[in-house]
């Protein structure tokens, strides 16, 4: 990416949420993307999660990349990472112990989501700290916003709820594929149609 | 320096560091987790026995059990926390008993990692109210697809039969063991 010369500020921070979107564009992160996006919360808290991860590791690894041996690196990054999931466990387990039940296994897997250690690795190891603290925002924030959509598709058509409060009538049959894991592949292509879509849509206009 | 020497030397200095830091807020959250975990089991011992204001630990035979009382110190209910396995691992439970053990007072999921949205609506409300006062005699049973019409039967879960199944199993166990035990 460096070669490709330097992005405006604004840029290097906005990409994440469309143009390389880590669900969209990179198909990244498809593990905790399709089990924990039953609800638009578990999509916001999962997010949040790796907002801290992300931006954490992404720091870290920035700042040492210059005296981190190249044979150890990826050992070394993944260490940084696992540091920051396990803070975000131990937290969520402290303060918000319902929201750590409804995520179960998926906030210490967050260790081995490929966004994390793709960034670690594709950027922040090459990049300043300043260029790699707006990557990691982007790139999770974006997948923040990515999951909400695909968490609030799902629990709107599966439990006519958005974030728990009730916005379909009763009259709507729930529809229980929507929970179910063929719901979010079937969510998320409808997705990446539209994101396709779009973009083409955009181009033709230009 | 060798390069061998750097390698070893930074990974032990971030693997110390890591360690250090997560000591740090491992000491700082384990506190409040606890409390977390004690307030949580006051909390569902009082929802599925209604009326207690004291209650007193016991362990018989290895099954431990929660002797409930009322303001004047008689035994209202027993809550006895049970656990087995569900569709994807381990369910806790706490079960409201009356002393007598033949209903069930109340039952409340405390732990569980059923699949989201599925088998881990056992954790919802309208499920676990089901279970406030049922007959223990004959044995708790599920049904599905239709509103239940006997005195032991709660409704399962749509789409997801293997944890409601699992969840009565487990009552069902648990109280054999304790009726056992206590007689």
């Amino acid at each position: 990416m460096s070669e490709r010369g330097q992005r405006s500020s604004f840029a290097e921070f906005t990409k994440g949420f469309w143009k390389e979107n880590p669900i969209l564009v990179m198909i990244l992160g498809m593990c905790p993307t399709l089990a924990v996006t039953t609800s638009a919360i578990n999509g916001l808290t999962m997010g949040l999660a790796v907002v801290f991860v992300l931006t954490g590791s992404s720091l870290i690894v920035s700042i040492i990349r210059n005296i981190v041996p190249k044979q150890v690196r990826i050992a070394t990054f993944i260490v940084v990472i696992a540091t920051f999931v396990t803070m975000v466990d131990l937290f969520l387990k402290a303060f918000l112990l319902d929201l750590s039940k409804a995520l179960g296994p998926f906030i210490p897997l967050i260790v081995v989501n490929c966004i994390i250690l793709g960034r670690a690795e594709a950027f922040a190891s090459k990049h300043s700290v300043w260029r790699s603290l707006l990557d990691a925002l982007g790139v999770s924030f974006g997948f923040t916003v990515t999951l909400i959509f695909l968490g609030g598709i799902r629990e709107i058509l599966g439990m006519r709820t958005f974030f728990g409060r009730s916005v379909l009538g009763e009259g709507f049959e729930p529809w229980i594929i929507m929970l179910l894991p063929p719901g979010a592949f079937i969510t998320l292509g409808f997705m990446l149609g539209a994101k396709n879509l779009i973009d083409r849509k955009m181009k033709e206009r230009k | 320096m060798s390069n061998r020497m750097k390698m070893i030397l930074i990974l032990t200095l971030f693997a110390c560091i890591s360690g250090g830091v997560l000591s740090l807020v491992y000491l700082f959250s384990s506190p409040l987790i606890e409390a977390n975990m004690l307030e949580e089991r006051n909390r569902s011992i009082f929802e599925v026995v209604p009326g207690v204001k004291t209650y007193e630990e016991k362990m018989q035979d290895d099954l431990a059990y929660f002797l409930c009382k009322d303001e004047s110190g008689s035994v209202i209910g027993i809550a006895l926390p049970v656990q087995g396995n569900g569709y994807q691992g381990v369910i806790k439970l706490m079960v409201g008993l009356t002393p007598s053990l033949d209903r069930i007072t109340g039952m409340a999921v405390l732990e569980q990692v059923e699949t989201p949205g599925l088998g881990g609506r056992i954790s919802e409300k309208s499920f676990q109210e089901q279970f406030n006062n049922i007959s223990t005699h004959p044995a708790v049973e599920y049904v599905k697809n239709q509103e239940p019409d006997k005195e032991n039967q709660i409704k399962a879960v749509t789409g997801a039969t293997i944890s409601s199944r699992s969840v009565v199993a487990i009552i069902n166990k648990n109280i054999q063991k304790l009726s056992s035990v206590i007689q």
